[in-house]
Formats: structure tokens, sequence, C-alpha cells
């Protein structure tokens, strides 16, 4: 039984950032028909936002230390960061260790920037081309973003560590009646679902209750009626467009405390997050959401020696043998909707 | 009046014995020109260095190449010399390769197999490179080593820690400098015992490939045999990135170290995720927890960040050593760039004057020559104290590193200390314990 919780609870954070992936990918399928293999690198670029403002707020001047040596023997130079110079020694320590919340103010305006440019420079011109050309175009341009990344960042990955009030992790055995260290959590990771809930949360709370959700809706049920009452939707849509990135950004730099971010993250998540999408039933807000956690929690439990075990191999392909089945049963996916990806 | 006394048949044979003449040192030089392949001719020698330039282990393919361009630099006669002053072998005398001077080409192995082949093939078919060096992986180099067997050129392996690479895959054309999952097992056991006691249970997590076997299999043999038990291993696919329900499991299995088979971004993950779970702040069977990585790398570790703190594992080689060759090198190195150089740069750097000066000692490039003269060849002044180049398996026997994750860095370099010099007798063992064959040498066309 504790084997079974722990695994639904890892199936838990690695299912939030399918699911934010995939509802980002949802949003833009949905709105602008674009089918965008550009979105994981979106999440990874994301997870560099968090990177950049680390590195930004441990710019430092050099000091020499004396009584140190460097490794060719010469005095040692002692990085100080100019946020200990304005704010003290203490202060500046709290602000680099919350480096990683303090980048969501930072990811938010950066990642509806790129979103709307890449949406607005790029992908609108291919809107009335076949999805194979969206496809190739964003695959394209998924690749040039990695490429730029690596060159500013390198190839390795950057250690971005979670405050320190999150290190650690939770005995959560022991608060619900089994032996200690049995069924035992990171508290990051609890964060970090706690979050992808709020994201996923607001999302549907900002189409559901707002009059540009409403709009957004209805474009995305029939976009010529709704062109045809005099709503600007294409510029609705861009925002939407910009607002998905955001999303996937958020969930990559909140990721980057759980894996130490590198340049081809984007790419591990890509492909599952579009079975994902396929799973939960293309154009499906919900539909994403649940399959981002269903897949996520089924890989977990495909990952236990017990199962290996039984069925060597099995870890790498369960999602795909899912999706398999499901589609089998239900062609459209768990929530798809009759018409859509259809014609 | 003059006469000349022309005849056809005088022509005939005056003509043979001139066309004769003409042709014989072209005969010869044929001969020799077809005696191995991409022999120089001209007043320059070429060596491939063929290094993952994109993928994931660039920067430690950019940390490489710096050390070859080093390399080539010293053996031109340029820069300090580095290594070539503390040498034991006086054969270089920095005005290149047999006086030839050294140019050098570049191929991207990408760290895939076929990819590491072809830039290999285009190195010496088009660019007439005479040896093949580099890499950053156990599989392109066992792929290129075979490639440069065909092709009738030496292969000097790069960073490759597989006991297959000089174990069922040698090929007498290769050589390796780098040491491999055996001798870290070897080096690793008796101070794990020291620290950890003998009465552990290990859990193993193992990359789902060659090197990840034969790295387990080592370090499981050493430790089992002073008596540590192992509950559990368990494989990993080499694409995962998130270990979180690999590592789970591992308290509920009552195991109290966990071993991890991974290199490279594996290995900064798997670490990451271990430490985030507490592992290491958990008591099981009276002991502390303890977490193992049989395979450092100074480059990979930077990754896991401040994960990797009191970390046992070993390595070829760091630049903290004192002897005189690695003061030499880190010092060269150091100047030229401003850090210090990786394991990977230092064993490519060697790797490059070592078979210059088997060059030199051969008086030719011939490939039969050049494995003749490594062969069997011993050595000091390069970093690793006195060092053998097995002629039964092309494998370097050396003293190898036992090294630790430093629990106050100095710097983003100054993240390992070396715990123990492992002697290299204590790492040593009979070649055909791994089985393959080295075959013959293979001078090409």
């Amino acid at each position: 039984m504790d084997a079974i919780i722990l695994q639904i609870l890892n199936g838990l954070d690695k299912g939030s950032a399918y699911a934010l992936i995939a509802l980002g990918l949802t949003l833009i399928f949905g709105t602008l028909g674009v089918v965008n293999f550009a979105h994981g690198a979106l999440f990874m670029i994301g997870a560099f936002c968090a990177v950049t403002l680390n590195k930004l707020l441990t710019l430092s001047h050099v000091v020499i230390d004396e009584t140190k040596t460097d490794f060719l023997g010469n005095p040692l130079k002692v990085q100080v960061p100019y946020v200990n110079d304005i704010f003290g020694e203490a202060a500046g320590a709290a602000i680099i260790d919350w480096s990683v919340p303090l980048a969501i103010f930072f990811a938010i305006p950066v990642m509806i920037a790129i979103g709307v440019i890449m949406e607005r420079g790029l992908i609108k011109h291919f809107y009335k081309r076949p999805h194979a050309d969206q496809i190739l175009v964003t695959f394209g341009l998924a690749i040039v973003l990695q490429e730029i990344i690596k060159y500013f960042y390198g190839a390795n990955p950057i250690p971005t560590p979670a405050p320190d009030a999150f290190k650690g992790s939770f005995d959560f055995g022991a608060a619900i009646g089994f032996d200690a260290n049995t069924i035992i959590y990171p508290y990051w990771r609890l964060v970090y679902f706690g979050f992808a809930s709020l994201i996923i949360g607001a999302v549907f709370a900002f189409l559901q209750f707002t009059t540009f959700g409403m709009v957004v809706r209805a474009g995305m049920a029939d976009r010529e009626t709704v062109g045809l009452l005099g709503i600007n939707i294409d510029k609705r849509f861009t925002i939407m467009f910009g607002l998905a990135a955001a999303v996937a950004g958020l969930a990559g730099v909140m990721y980057t405390p759980i894996n130490s971010p590198n340049y081809h993250m984007g790419m591990d998540f890509l492909v599952l997050s579009f079975v994902v999408v396929v799973v939960g039933g293309m154009g499906s807000l919900p539909g994403a959401v649940l399959a981002g956690f269903l897949l996520g929690i089924l890989e977990s439990f495909a990952s236990m020696r017990e199962v290996i075990d039984i069925i060597p191999g099995i870890n790498q392909v369960i999602i795909y043998l899912v999706a398999v089945i499901i589609l089998l049963t239900r062609p459209r996916g768990l929530m798809g909707r009759k018409g859509v990806m259809e014609d | 009046m003059s006469k000349t006394n022309l005849t056809r048949r005088g022509v005939l044979k005056s003509g043979a014995v001139a066309g004769a003449g003409v042709a014989l040192p072209t005969i010869f030089t044929a001969s020799s020109a077809a005696a191995y392949t991409n022999e120089p001719t001209g007043g320059s020698v070429t060596l491939g260095f063929n290094v993952p330039q994109t993928g994931p282990y660039a920067d430690e393919g950019a940390d490489e190449l710096r050390a070859y361009e080093l390399a080539v630099e010293h053996l031109n006669g340029g820069g300090d010399g580095g290594m070539l002053n503390t040498f034991s072998s006086k054969a270089l005398q920095g005005n290149g390769i047999l006086g030839k001077k050294v140019e050098f080409v570049t191929g991207d192995t990408q760290t895939k197999s076929d990819a590491a082949r072809a830039s290999a093939k285009s190195m010496i078919e088009k660019d007439g490179a005479v040896m093949i060096t580099g890499g950053s992986s156990s599989g392109v180099a066992v792929a290129v080593q075979a490639l440069c067997q065909e092709a009738g050129v030496i292969f000097m392996a790069g960073l490759t820690h597989s006991n297959d690479t000089t174990g069922k895959d040698k090929r007498s054309n290769g050589f390796r400098h780098f040491f491999n999952s055996y001798m870290s097992g070897a080096a690793l056991a008796p101070i794990l015992a020291n620290n950890y006691g003998k009465d552990r249970k290990a859990y193993h997590l193992t990359a789902d490939y060659n090197w990840g076997y034969t790295t387990e299999e080592a370090v499981r043999t050493s430790t089992e045999a002073m008596g540590w038990e192992t509950v559990a291993a368990v494989k990993t696919p080499l694409t995962q990135t998130d270990f979180s329900s690999y590592i789970a499991p591992v308290l509920q299995s009552g195991a109290d170290v966990l071993v991890l088979n991974h290199y490279g971004g594996n290995m900064v993950n798997s670490l990451t995720n271990a430490v985030q779970f507490g592992l290491r702040e958990k008591q099981i069977n009276g002991h502390n927890f303890e977490i193992i990585v049989p395979l450092f790398s100074r480059l990979m570790a930077r990754g896991a960040g401040e994960n990797i703190k009191g970390i046992f594992g070993s390595a070829n080689w760091h630049w903290s050593l004192q002897d005189e060759g690695s003061k030499a090198f880190v010092k060269s190195f150091g100047t030229k760039y401003g850090f210090p150089p990786s394991q990977a740069a230092h064993t490519c750097y060697v790797q490059t004057l070592l078979y210059a000066d088997a060059c030199e000692r051969a008086g030719t490039f011939n490939p039969c020559g050049v494995v003749e003269a490594l062969e069997d060849f011993e050595f000091d002044g390069l970093g690793n104290g006195k060092t053998l180049y097995r002629g039964s398996d092309h494998q370097c026997f050396k003293d190898v590193l036992v090294v630790k994750g430093k629990e106050n860095p100095t710097s983003e370099f100054d993240l390992l200390e070396i715990v123990e010099v492992t002697p290299r007798g204590q790492v040593e063992y009979d070649a055909s314990i791994f089985g393959g064959e080295l075959g013959s040498c293979n001078a090409g066309a």
C-alpha cells in the first residue's frame, strides 16, 4: 500500500509538468489550429529565465583574498555579488536563495513577449498551410531556440536549487500512520504540484469567468461567426499564444530545482506532452490536464522494480501503450470533441 | 658528313632503358606510398580530433579540443612545452613529429556512433588524417576504434570508461589511456569499506547501456568481495530525466547505500533527485545512508552543484595533483585558457603526446611501427605516476584516484578532493578476463 501511495505522489509532480505543457499546447491548437512543436522549447526557455535571474542576482565584483591561492598559485579572486553590497550580506544571500520563486515575476513578461513575437513573427504565416508545414517550421524553431540557449549557457546542466526553506523531504508515511521512511516526498515537489494546480485553476477561471475568456472560447468553437460579429479574434488569439507560452515558461521556472536545466530539456517533455494532448482529446483543456496526471502516475507505476521484473522494459513504453489502448477504445481521446481535426 | 646509326631496334632499346630509369624512383615511391594509409609526404602531418562538439557532452568535447590544440602547440615548439618537459621519454624535440609540422582537423561525434564514424571516415579519407583521437563515450570509442582498424590508422581513445573498449572490443590499432570500470571498482571498494564498514546493503541504479552494465558489475564484484550485500540492481533508461520513481523505493528495500552507475546528465539528475528525497539524512540499519558515484567528472559534477558534497567516486586524473607533470599541464592549460583542465582534457593531451612520441621512437608513422612502439611502453611524468601501456590489450595501467565531493569548495573548479591515490598494482587484472582478440595491426593501403 505504501508503495502505491508513493508512486501516486511521484506521478503527481511529473503529471503536473505534463499537464501544464499539454494545457498550453491545447490552448494554441484550440485557438490558432497550430500544432506547436516549439512548445517544449518554451518550457526550456522558462527554466532558463530562472537561470538568467540567478546569474543576474549573482553578478559579482572581484575581491582579492591574499590568504588563499587559486589553481595557478596566484592570490584567490573571490566573487562578491553586488546584491550583497546593496542589501547587506544576509539580505543579499536570502534574495539569491529565493531566486527561483522570484523568477516567476521575471518570466511572465519575458515569456508573454516571446510568445507574441513568435506568433506574429513566424507562426501567423503558417495558419493556412498544412499541419505538416506547421510541425516542420515549429520543430525547426525549437532547434534554433535550443542552440541559442546552448551557445550562451553551454551544454551542461546548470544547478538552480530551491530556497533552503524547501530543501529536504516530508515523511508522508509517518504522517498517515505508516512506518517512518516508507513514504518520503521532497518539499519542493509538493510546492510544484500546488503551483501547477494554481496555474491550471487560474487558466480555467480566466477562460470561464472573464469576457475575454468567453470570446476566446466562442472563437475556439466557431471562429468565423465570432469574426462576423465584429470581434477581432486574431488579436485575442495572439494574446492566448502569449499566455500559453507563459504557462509553459512558468512550468519550466518551477521545474529547475527538480532537475538542473539544460538546453535540451524541452525536447524530453515535448513528445510525451503531445501524447498527453492526444490521449486527453485534441482541443480539450480538461482532457489535457486529466491525461497529464494519469500518464504521469502510470509512468511512475511502470518504473517500479516489481513491475519491471514481470514485464521488462515496460517503463519505457507504458505511455505509448496506454495511448494505443485509449485511442483504440476512444478514438477522440478521453475528453475529445467531435469535429476537432476530423475535417 | 656524319652518319647517324639510328635503327628501329636501337630506339626501342634506348627507350626501354630510359623509361625504366625514369620509372624506377616512381615505382619505389609508389611502393612506399602504398605502405600505409595516409603516409605524410609533405612537410606536415595531419591528426584527426574527433570530439563531441554538439549534443549533451559538447562542453566536455570543447575541453578535449582545447587540450588537443595545446598539445599541437607544444609538439610544434610553441608555448612553454607543458608535459614535454616532464615526460620521461625525451624523443620529442618540439619540432613536430619526425620533423613534420603537426596540423589537425576536427570532427563532431555528436556522441552518436554513426555520426562519429562518419566524421572519422571523412577525416581519414578526405583530410588524410594519420591518427584519430577523442570522444566522450564508450559506444563512440568502440565504433570509431573498429573503423580505424579497418582503415589502417591509429586510434587513441579519449574519455571512455567501459571495460569493453580494451576488453571484448579491443583492436590492435586502438589504445586507451583512460582507466576503466574494473579499476574504479577495485580502487573504490577498500575506501568504501574503511569509511562505511563491511556490513552494508547496496542498491544499484544502472544506466541501461554497455558502460552502465560494466560499471555495475565492477562495483558489485568488488564491494561484495568485502562483505557488502547487493539488495537490488535496477536498470534506468538512458533517456530518463526524472529519477524520482526509481529513487523513492530505495528506502523501502532496506538498502543503506545507493550506487549511481550513471554518467553525464543521468548522474546529475539521479544524484540531485536522491538528495532531494532526503536519502542522505536518513538512518537505515543503524547506518547513515550513503550515495556513491563510481565515475566522477568535474565538468558533470558542476551540474549537480552542492549535492556532490561528501560523495565518493573515482577519477582518472584531477588538476590538484602535485606531481611535476600535472603541475606543468595545469600551468600551461590554465595560463592559456584561464581555468584548470578536466580529466577528459588531460587524457586527450597525454594521448597526443604518447602517439607523437611513439612515432618518433619508431621512426615512422606506419601504424604497425607505432603499435610496436606503444606496446609494453613504460613511461612517467604525464600525471599518473609510472604508467604501462600493456601490450596484451592496449590498456594503460597507472594509479587511480578515489575522490570525494568537497565540503567547502573555494571556486567553481574546486569541487572534488583526492581521498587516495590507489597504486597501480591494486587495479591491475589479467587481460584475458574480459575476452576479445586484439588481432594484428592494420597498416591499410
